[in-house]
């Protein structure tokens, strides 16, 4: 309820908050708190200081480079569901952001802050692996690229170092594929049980390209890849579907939790594997 | 502006309460500041089970305490909690101390104590205390904690069994004996948790030079607050003034004497400085008792015909590490409930109470009868299931007819009024019952991975707890009366003096209506006082749907005086007989003579200003009554319940839900609607999302909101709801109590669409709460599948 005391920063660029980690193992960045301040008030974790990056304006908003999207990482989830960019560009995001928390939670928490919060059970981190973005990061010594395959690591814990920040996202266009982020969670406004995020890219009318990621079937987001061999080269007729949807927990590793048993997961990914990529695909 | 309406009784009158609460200017109790308060903050064992020595003396020297206590410090001058209802006459009551002393019991139990000069500090110092732990054998099954050898949770007691009870009524060993038809089933209520909006706080402010104290505390129940308080601190009742202001909910959670408040009030007496405690979301989860917790073990015997020969309960209740205010009661509240709506010859009720180290259990919305109406709702549709009858027509074969009322069940109880003909037909007629049926064949037939369950649950309860002789033959400390002052003041405006404790119900409305429409005054002209022993110095508080069905009527009782009293001085001052006088619309006129009148304001003055007075009459207008109910009142109702099952995921999304209730008179129906709304989204609750977890370490793996899922508004449907009157015969204003009505009746009726639209899979049971997952599994196992 109330925090252990810690100091509080609010700088006003990205070199200056770094240096602030960087001089402070114990520091920790405050995006939009949507994770960061339950476990604070519930004394799970009792950082130093708060490098709050609400005044990094380059953190901020949405735009379009060389044929690629780029979302800052301090964009807040409303911002990218009422951005016609994304829509345009990258629908899977925004299918999958309208389903995060609730409209309070929306309009605090960042994309940036979920990715780099790294919850197995969140929205976002499955999606901007099945998109395959590149996570840019910035640290004491400049900026690096990170593919997202690289950027999850484990439960909570990504590939940024303790003094990196995630500063963007940068996200290949996916205009034309079939999408679906399909979440199944106890309450109307819960984390996911499990949810899988697909695209799939029809060409000649086949499935050329094929993309599974799921949330919360792993201590980190997963590529079904099984799934996506399976399914790519097919007609993606619901028979192909259902077949390859078969393979969905294959290579998972499902929490067992109060949310869901691991059997249940395991169940689960399987039928909305197979409804995702039927909306998907067309089907 | 003031209005008057022909008729206040039967109007959906706004709530009086309701610009306050919606505009932040509430008085919660955390909300009071008083200077020079210190703030408590409370070190809770993390462990189950385990033999404890607490070192505070670091704390101390943390900045900004002020005071710093482990139990063992303040084991001479803290009480043992009370429990007040003694089930039988050798119930195991082990001692309950505010802090825990020598061993921890669950996991929350409070065994230290910070007092700081802010929250924070006080929070920040417990870290500072220093605990060895010694871990002991923990319990937490029911049927484990009875085996022999099981580790006890009271080492002193020698058992972890609280009480056995039992009753017989009929011949038990005929109605089973040769029966046709003999259902068994086991069905577990799980332990739940009330979630009220607004945590408990409480604050005492000392006088220490008069030794007088003020208490506010977020309580149901104030009265008793001060009665234990006097009692366990040895300070004269008379010196304790207790307050529930604004009190954020309370579901029957608030119903108790808590460790904090005889904490608070011990340390505001040591240090001579206000002390305030403020309840945090993961305490009210650990520390705030829990409700429900019951093993039902269900035998029924019928006829070939469906026809009940006979019912047998055997409940196992987990009363968790220690006995709160009434927790043993609570299962028994049920005994007298289970046969239901229904005729039957023979009915057994058994219950055994079991300690565990868990958080204790006490009253939640219904308190035992929540669980019988399950058992006897669930076991019908199994019944009718069995003989392949619509269980609409089973209830009918079986239930009270109404013109069989009043009606004495086999348990002993006389319901009072009812017409379960009536709700019923206008439940099935609102809910296209046929329509629904059909749609359930065709979408059997064609194999739709989604099927519709149809579930129906024709409820009674007991309401307005109770005849204080019934409350005393059972063991309970104290009595069911209520008590009501209403003065009309010099001004003409009118306040009603009441001695339930609203916490969300909307009393202030209810009462102002039926003063209104009794003395013939504007709605707006009467103000309604509650909630502090200083105003409202006599009362039994609010719980058990028992504020209109009991406390309304000592209002409206009181109202009556009032005019009788009024009447008399009309007549004096109009100098006419009685006899000769009118009332209406507030006005006493005399028959036959236009113009000769004295409005109630008038006659007010008249008796303020005491001028002139009929004989012995004494000056001011105003009248005490305090009413002992002759009886329970009995609401009954029909719901329906649609639901779609999802047989791939599990999920259960409701899609109708029909409540027809029959309340007796209603004064607001909009308040009542709210009420069956608020009931029915908590019945639902139980039914399909809420469940109070441990682990194998007794741990709670379901302390905050993310875990245990209460539903929002998003997860519920649009309610229908409807209402058919059968007034009860029990007492004047023909009303009984709807407080509990909506929880009561909504769990069966949706746990019975769940297994309705599966019973083809061959899915007789789906435990609660029927969430995705449970629904899953019970299909999986039932087609043969391991899970």
């Amino acid at each position: 309820m109330i925090p252990v005391a810690f100091e509080y920063t609010r700088p006003s660029t990205v070199e200056d908050a770094v240096a602030v980690l960087a001089a402070d193992p114990d520091a920790k960045v405050l995006a939009g708190g949507q994770s960061l301040l339950p476990v604070l008030r519930l004394r799970l974790a009792a950082p130093s200081t708060l490098v709050d990056l609400r005044d990094v304006e380059s953190l901020h908003g949405v735009r379009v480079a060389d044929g690629e999207l780029v979302i800052g990482a301090m964009t807040t989830h409303a911002e990218i569901l009422h951005d016609r960019r994304v829509a345009e560009h990258a629908p899977l995001i925004a299918a999958a952001t309208a389903t995060v928390g609730d409209r309070q939670v929306r309009h605090l928490g960042t994309f940036g802050g979920s990715l780099s919060h790294a919850d197995p059970a969140g929205d976002l981190p499955a999606v901007a692996l099945a998109l395959s973005a590149t996570m840019v990061a910035v640290g004491p010594g400049g900026r690096r690229e990170i593919p997202a395959a690289d950027f999850f690591v484990d439960y909570l814990t990504t590939a940024l170092a303790p003094d990196e920040i995630l500063a963007e996202v940068r996200v290949p266009d996916t205009a034309g594929w079939g999408y679906r982020y399909e979440k199944f969670s106890r309450m109307a406004q819960a984390w996911a049980v499990v949810a899988v995020a697909a695209l799939v890219r029809r060409a000649d009318g086949g499935v050329a390209d094929t993309r599974v990621a799921l949330t919360s079937m792993a201590s980190r987001p997963v590529r079904a890849t099984a799934v996506e061999q399976a399914l790519t080269g097919t007609d993606g007729d619901s028979g192909a579907i259902t077949a390859a949807a078969g393979h969905a927990d294959e290579g998972t590793e499902p929490p067992d939790d109060v949310n869901g048993a691991a059997d249940y997961r395991a169940h689960l990914a399987r039928v909305l594997t197979r409804r995702a990529l039927t909306a998907a695909a067309g089907a | 502006m003031s209005t008057t309406q022909e008729q206040e009784v039967g109007a959906a009158r706004r709530r009086k309460e309701d610009a306050h609460l919606i505009t932040g200017q509430t008085t919660w109790t955390d909300n009071i500041q008083l200077p020079g308060t210190v703030h408590a903050a409370l070190l809770r064992s993390p462990m189950a089970h385990a033999r404890i020595r607490v070192d505070v003396s670091a704390a101390r020297d943390e900045p900004g305490v002020v005071a710093a206590y482990s139990g063992a410090d303040l084991a001479d001058e803290l009480a043992g909690l009370p429990s007040a209802w003694q089930v039988t006459p050798d119930w195991v009551a082990p001692e309950h101390k505010p802090l825990a002393v020598d061993e921890a019991r669950y996991a929350g139990d409070a065994i230290a104590v910070v007092v700081a000069d802010t929250r924070a500090h006080a929070v920040d110092a417990l870290d500072a205390i220093e605990v060895d732990y010694e871990p002991l054998p923990v319990v937490l099954d029911m049927e484990q904690a009875m085996a022999d050898g099981s580790p006890l949770v009271h080492t002193d007691a020698g058992t972890n069994v609280c009480f056995r009870y039992a009753d017989t009524f009929g011949d038990l060993d005929a109605a089973f004996a040769d029966a046709p038809v003999r259902i068994r089933r086991r069905f577990v209520q799980q332990r739940l948790v009330a979630c009220a909006m607004e945590p408990r706080s409480v604050l005492v402010a000392p006088v220490p030079a008069a030794g007088e104290y003020t208490v506010w505390s977020s309580t149901q129940i104030p009265h008793f607050v001060r009665l234990f308080l006097a009692m366990l601190s040895g300070v004269p009742e008379s010196r304790i003034r207790v307050i529930a202001p604004d009190v954020g909910g309370g579901f029957g959670s608030k119903l108790d004497i808590y460790a904090e408040e005889l904490l608070a009030f011990t340390l505001a007496k040591k240090l001579g400085r206000p002390v305030k405690w403020t309840e945090t979301r993961s305490e009210a989860f650990q520390a705030t008792v829990h409700g429900r917790d019951q093993i039902q073990d269900l035998e029924l015997a019928a006829d070939a015909d469906g026809r009940i020969r006979g019912l047998r309960v055997d409940l196992l209740a987990d009363m968790g590490a220690y006995l709160q205010l009434l927790t043993p009661a609570i299962p028994l509240l049920g005994r007298a409930m289970f046969p239901g709506i229904y005729k039957m010859d023979a009915y057994r009720f058994g219950c055994v109470g079991v300690f565990t180290d868990k958080t204790p259990t006490d009253a939640y919305r219904g308190a035992g009868r929540p669980e019988a109406t399950f058992a006897i709702e669930r076991m019908l549709d199994e019944l009718a299931a069995e003989l392949h009858v619509d269980p609409l027509e089973m209830r009918r074969r079986n239930w009270i007819g109404h013109e069989e009322f009043p009606y004495t069940q086999i348990a002993g109880l006389t319901y009072d009024s009812g017409n379960y003909e009536a709700a019923t037909a206008r439940a099935t007629e609102l809910f296209d019952y046929d329509g629904l049926r059909a749609e359930q064949a065709r979408r059997r037939e064609e194999h739709d991975p989604v099927q519709l369950g149809i579930g129906v649950s024709t409820y009674t309860e007991m309401c307005g707890l109770a005849p204080s002789r019934w409350l005393g033959e059972r063991g309970y400390a104290g009595g069911g009366w209520e008590a009501a002052t209403v003065r009309v003041l010099p001004t003409g405006k009118v306040e009603a003096v009441i001695g339930t404790s609203p916490h969300g119900q909307g009393h202030v409305t209810t009462f102002s209506q039926l003063v209104a429409d009794t003395l013939g005054v504007p709605f707006d002209d009467v103000e309604v006082i509650h909630g502090d022993t200083a105003a409202a110095p006599a009362g039994l508080d609010t719980y058990g749907s028992r504020s209109l069905a009991v406390g309304g009527v000592a209002v409206w009782r009181a109202a009556q005086r009032v005019l009788g009293k009024a009447k008399t001085l009309a007549a004096h001052l109009l100098e006419v007989s009685e006899d000769d006088l009118e009332f209406s619309g507030g006005n006493f006129a005399v028959r036959g003579t236009p113009g000769a009148a004295k409005s109630i304001q008038e006659v007010a003055f008249a008796a303020f200003a005491a001028h002139s007075m009929p004989d012995g009459m004494e000056p001011t207008l105003s009248a005490d009554f305090v009413l002992e109910p002759d009886d329970f009142s009995f609401p009954h109702g029909t719901h329906l319940c649609a639901v779609e099952v999802d047989t791939e995921t599990g999920r259960v999304e409701i899609r109708s839900y029909v409540a027809v209730d029959d309340v007796g008179k209603v004064v607001n129906p909009m308040i009542v609607e709210g009420q069956v709304h608020g009931g029915l989204a908590q019945g639902i609750a139980q039914a399909l999302h809420e469940v109070a977890r441990y682990d194998a370490d007794g741990n709670l793996t379901t302390g905050t909101m993310v875990d245990y899922t209460p539903p929002t508004a998003a997860d519920l449907p649009s309610f229908v709801l409807d209402r058919t009157e059968t007034p009860s015969t029990t007492n004047p204003l023909g009303v009984k109590g709807v407080g509990e009505a909506g929880t009561i009746a909504s769990t069966p009726a949706v746990v019975n669409a769940v297994v309705d639209a599966l019973r083809p899979f061959g899915v007789v049971d789906v435990p609660m709460p029927c969430t995705p997952e449970n629904v899953w599994r019970a299909l999986h196992e039932a087609q043969g599948g391991a899970a």
